[in-house]
């Protein structure tokens, strides 16, 4: 069996261990074991597709909240007059649609400005329905009176998780995600090979952005009381930022590594430390940049290069038998 | 060389900074199968050409065409489909792609996109085909500046362009790699590519041109056969005091 197909088989059987394992929880804990499932299981969400499209293509986004909050918005305005189904699929479809607009006008932008463009543009959307619910809606805040439990919530995040690996995994080894790689390392070379660059970013950027809507919106019931401080809180792009930059972007399992760990820390800080969280947080983004720059899953890929290219004979691959042949 | 049968054909193309016109109402024709030499002093335009050719430059004036088809101003990625690959004066590699991959890169999306297993094999041709068999796994960035360059004519071979565009490849090369990269070229040149390269090297100027065209200031101040061209009173004034060549 070649190496890949080895990995892809390991990654299967993890998978369905995992939505398994998931979906059985909900039996064996309690309330506060719920709550943190649902916490492990958002940023796990979050932070894998935020690295589906900022990993590759190395445009640092700080707009995930945005897209959350749509999510999230979604629920609290159509919750009780669609279907289920149909407020997810139109949570998803608003995000994708708001994603496509923003990334046409801001994939142009490199480097820093499309960092501060995307936090600008989170904020943006957040005093607009700060702006719009305080004065046409009447008042800043709304109730979410939806007849969902914890453990749905925790199904629900946990089908939505499995649907993101397997997107994920389908993206990385198809064109789109090489040509997404590409543009992270080198956008004119990308240009030059022929790659619709325009087109990858945003299809890859409104796709990562319909998963972080999902999330917001199968979240929001928990809440009961929603206002625009809360389904667009910056933090929660920081924090996702700082996951699966923690665990290593450019894998798709990368962000989980991260996840783990700092769901903990950060649950930890928030409740010990309310008034230094952001302090905190960007305490933690720094340590985090400072020392490990491409994150758990870098380390180990840079481990496997140097293996790699020190005992060239001991590949396992796809060209094994050529090899052997020559 | 009439119009009909040019596989590029630029004309009248004029390009400004600013005030300054780095390519100034330029015009040639490249036939099909034709090793053509742009030559000219540094700052002369030669790099904005190949810029405009293909698509990192739009031209303010002017029309570029490839086999009859208008592709001045098309994005890049366009032009590239439509059979133009490039390398770059200061060479340009995916630093985070193995070399297998950065030659993928050029298979995955031209005219003839190749993906897969088809792709894997094509790819080590290629590299086997440049000298770069045993680096397949080594990233872009690891690779020593000839090695990269080598890895880029890969990429862009990868294309299987019907014009290609190299941008003083051979430039810091030293003199045993240099013959090699000429007989590299020669045979890229018999598999019915077209070349289009700046060049400074005039070694590999008299060997591998057919024709020469030469800039200074933007503007066409001598075609013809290398030899010739290079002699002409008007290209001995531009280089005088240039160390390009004696
Ligand atoms: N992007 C640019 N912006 C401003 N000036 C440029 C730019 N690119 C080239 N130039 C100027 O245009 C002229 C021609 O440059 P170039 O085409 O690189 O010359 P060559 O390749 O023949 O050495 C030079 O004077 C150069 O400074
Ligand atoms: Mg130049």
């Amino acid at each position: 069996m070649t190496m890949n197909s080895r990995s892809t088989l390991l990654g299967a059987v993890l998978l369905l261990a995992g939505v398994v394992g998931l979906a059985l929880l909900p039996g064996f804990v309690g309330g506060y074991g719920l709550s943190m499932a649902i916490n492990f299981l958002m940023f796990a969400i979050l932070a894998t597709s935020w690295a589906m499209f900022s990993g590759p293509s190395g445009y640092v986004s700080l707009a995930t909240v945005a897209f959350f909050g749509i999510g999230a918005y979604t629920v609290a305005v159509l919750g009780e007059q669609l279907p289920w189904g149909a407020v997810l699929l139109l949570a998803a479809g608003i995000a994708f649609v708001v994603a496509l607009l923003v990334g046409l006008s801001t994939l142009r932008l490199r480097g820093v400005y499309f960092v501060i463009f995307s936090f600008g543009l989170a904020e943006l959307i957040r005093q607009v329905v700060n702006w719009y619910e305080s004065t046409q809606a009447g008042s800043v805040g709304r109730y979410v009176f939806l007849d969902i439990t914890q453990e749905q919530i925790v199904w629900q995040l946990t089908a939505v998780l499995a649907l993101l690996f397997i997107v994920g995994w389908l993206i990385e080894r198809s064109r789109v995600g090489f040509a997404l790689r590409m543009i992270g390392d080198d956008e004119t070379v990308a240009l030059h090979c022929g790659v619709n660059i325009t087109l990858i970013k945003v299809l890859v950027f409104s796709l990562s952005a319909a998963f972080m809507a999902l999330v917001g919106a199968i979240v929001a019931p928990r809440w009961t009381y929603l206002d625009p401080s809360i389904a667009f809180n910056p933090n929660i792009s920081f924090q996702v930022l700082i996951m699966a930059l923690l665990g290593g972007a450019r894998r798709l399992y990368g962000p989980l590594l991260g996840v783990i760990p700092m769901v903990l820390l950060f649950e930890y800080l928030s409740s010990n430390f309310p008034h230094l969280f952001s302090i905190l947080l960007g305490i933690t983004f720094l340590a985090i940049v400072y020392m490990v720059p491409h994150g758990v899953a870098g380390l180990i890929d840079s481990y496997v290069q140097r293996y790699r290219e020190r005992f060239p004979g001991r590949r396992v691959g796809k060209n094994q038998q050529k090899e052997s042949a020559l | 060389m009439t119009t009909s049968t040019a596989l590029l054909s630029v004309c009248d193309v004029t390009r400004r900074f600013g005030s300054l016109r780095a390519v100034d109402g330029l015009s040639f024709d490249i036939a099909e199968g034709e090793i053509v030499g742009l030559l000219g002093p540094n700052g002369s335009g030669k790099t904005t050409m190949m810029n405009l050719v293909s698509g990192a430059l739009k031209p303010d004036a002017g029309t570029i065409r490839l086999a009859g088809s208008d592709i001045a101003g098309l994005p890049p990625n366009r032009i590239a489909r439509q059979g133009i690959a490039r390398t770059f004066q200061l060479v340009r590699v995916l630093p985070s792609m193995n070399c297998l991959d950065n030659v993928k890169a050029g298979l995955g999306f031209g005219a003839q996109p190749t993906w897969g297993a088809t792709a894997d094999s094509k790819a080590e041709g290629l590299l086997e085909r440049v000298g770069m068999a045993h680096r397949r796994l080594t990233l872009g960035k690891d690779l020593t500046y000839m090695d990269q360059k080598r890895l880029e004519l890969a990429r862009a071979l990868a294309l299987q362009p019907r014009l290609l565009l190299l941008d003083e490849w051979l430039a810091g090369l030293n003199p045993s790699e240099l013959v090699e990269a000429i007989e590299l070229l020669r045979k890229v040149r018999g598999e019915g590519v077209t070349m289009v390269m700046v060049e400074h090297v005039m070694d590999a100027i008299r060997s591998l041109c057919d024709r020469c065209v030469i800039m200074n200031a933007g503007a066409k101040i001598a075609e013809g056969m290398p030899a010739e061209a290079l002699a002409e009173p008007e290209v001995v004034r531009a280089y005088l005091g240039d160390d390009a060549d004696a």
